[in-house]
This record gives C-alpha cells, sequence and structure tokens, in this order.
C-alpha cells in the first residue's frame, strides 16, 4: 500500500500470505464463519439502506442530545431475532449496535436484550425489517 | 471548475463530519449513564467518522490514500459496534443497572445523579 511496487516487496507480501494461509488451515480456523465470502453480494445489497437508517439514527440522537431538556428515555426491550446461524446473530446484533440510539446488551439464540436510548428508538427496532432484511441477507427466509 | 466542486463538498463534508463528532461529545458530557453515553459515543464513530473519512476521500481523489482510507472506513464499520458491544455487556454482565424511563420528568435538574449505579 505504500505505493513502492518492487519485486522484493511483493514477493514478500505474497510469501507471508501463503505462510499465513498455511497455519491458518493448520489450524483449521478456514470455515464459512470466519470467511463469509458467501454473504459478500447480498449483503453489499443490503449495506446501502444499513447507511441510510445510520444517518436517520444519528440525526436523531444528535437532536436528542442537543435537545435544551434532553428527552431522553432510556429503554430495555428483548428482541426475537429469526436467525438461525451464529453468524447471521452477530451480523444483526452489529447492525443494531451500529445503529445509534440502540445497543445489542445481551444476544442469545432466539432473544437479543437492547438498550435503546428512547422509547421511539426502540420501536423502530421492534417493527422488525432490520430483523427481515438480515435474515434475508443470510439466505435464511426460506 | 469540476475541482472546485470536489473541495466544496468535501469539505462541506468535512465540516458535517467534525459537527457529529461535537455533537457526540457534547452527549457523552450531557447523558447521565454508561449505557445512555454509549449511544452518544456510537455518534462519533458511525457518521462523524465516516463523514470525515468520504470528505478526505474526495480530497485524495483516485489514489492509494483513498484505498487506505476505505480499508480504515470498513475496519471501523467491524469494530466499533463490536468494542461497544463488549463494553456495554460487560457493565451488564457487571449488573450495572441502566437508568431507565424518563429522568427528566420525575427529576428535573437531577438526572446525572447516580442513583441504581449499584454499590460504589
Amino acid at each position: 500500500m505504500s505505493g513502492i511496487m518492487t519485486p522484493l516487496l511483493i514477493g514478500l507480501g505474497v510469501a507471508s500470505c501463503i505462510l499465513v494461509l498455511i497455519i491458518t488451515i493448520r489450524m483449521d480456523i478456514v470455515d464459512r464463519e470466519s470467511a463469509p465470502i458467501h454473504l459478500t453480494w447480498r449483503s453489499i445489497l443490503y449495506m446501502p439502506w444499513l447507511a441510510w437508517e445510520i444517518v436517520k439514527a444519528n440525526i436523531d440522537v444528535a437532536r436528542v442530545v442537543l435537545h435544551p431538556r434532553l428527552p431522553i428515555s432510556p429503554t430495555l426491550i428483548h428482541v426475537k431475532p429469526t436467525q438461525k446461524s451464529d453468524l447471521a446473530l452477530v451480523f444483526y446484533a452489529n447492525s443494531i449496535t451500529l445503529t445509534p440510539g440502540t445497543i445489542s446488551v445481551d444476544v442469545d439464540h432466539g432473544d437479543i436484550l437492547v438498550h435503546a436510548i428512547t422509547r421511539d428508538a426502540a420501536a423502530g427496532l421492534e417493527n422488525g425489517e432490520m430483523d427481515r432484511r438480515v435474515t434475508q441477507v443470510a439466505g435464511e427466509d426460506n | 471548475m469540476m475541482a472546485m466542486a470536489i473541495d466544496i463538498l468535501s469539505w462541506i463534508l468535512l465540516v458535517a463530519g467534525a459537527g457529529f463528532l461535537l455533537i457526540g461529545g457534547i452527549g457523552v458530557l450531557r447523558l447521565p449513564d454508561v449505557y445512555t453515553r454509549a449511544h452518544a459515543a456510537g455518534i462519533t464513530d458511525t457518521l462523524g467518522a465516516d463523514l470525515i473519512l468520504v470528505g478526505l476521500m474526495l480530497q485524495g481523489g483516485f489514489t492509494l490514500v483513498t484505498v487506505k482510507l476505505a480499508l480504515i472506513m470498513i475496519f471501523i464499520f467491524f469494530t466499533s459496534p463490536t468494542s461497544t458491544h463488549a463494553l456495554i455487556h460487560t457493565a451488564h454482565a457487571d449488573g450495572l443497572k441502566p437508568v431507565l424511563g424518563d429522568p427528566s420528568k420525575d427529576a428535573p435538574g437531577k438526572t446525572a445523579d447516580r442513583k441504581g449505579n449499584g454499590p460504589s
């Protein structure tokens, strides 16, 4: 990434990649969970939607923070994720946390404990659209 | 002309990003407990960081710098929710009770007291 393309540097880079690959294969940790390439295309479609959700949520939280009376109503809610695999569940929990205003506190199969800064943020999550989309990305909607 | 338009757009993004970083900082100071403060911190590492990175990418143009900035963005995208979750999960597992409901209504001016924070 330095822009210097000498054969020595490229060669060292290729050699270290191969070395790491050999070590990880020997450690038996290369699988669909650690390198979810099969999700790449569908998750690219999901990203613009998530980005827009993040922008909207950011503006909501910024307004709450700057409001003179600080109108927060922190809420703990349980949401029921429909994902089956650990990977999809982590994907969903990370999406929740990435959206300001909601943070996943405790993640388990069939139950995520979410802390929301306002009741509106909690209600936005409870309509289940993000859950549905993540399940779709993970290909578990059939 | 084109270069100037990109420059203007880039600066708008940089200033907006700086504004969101500032709002995040104000939020961390104003909000009452660790759970709500994490939401404010979430502003800085999503929209704040992303706006600044995109603004810098426009300054960089089609160079290696832009590729590096894009990689930084991807790494922040995956690590920041994970670290926030780790922090909040630990606070919760440790028995720290979040301030719930609407503290501004029942106790005006006392939103920052430490009630319910357990033995400390």
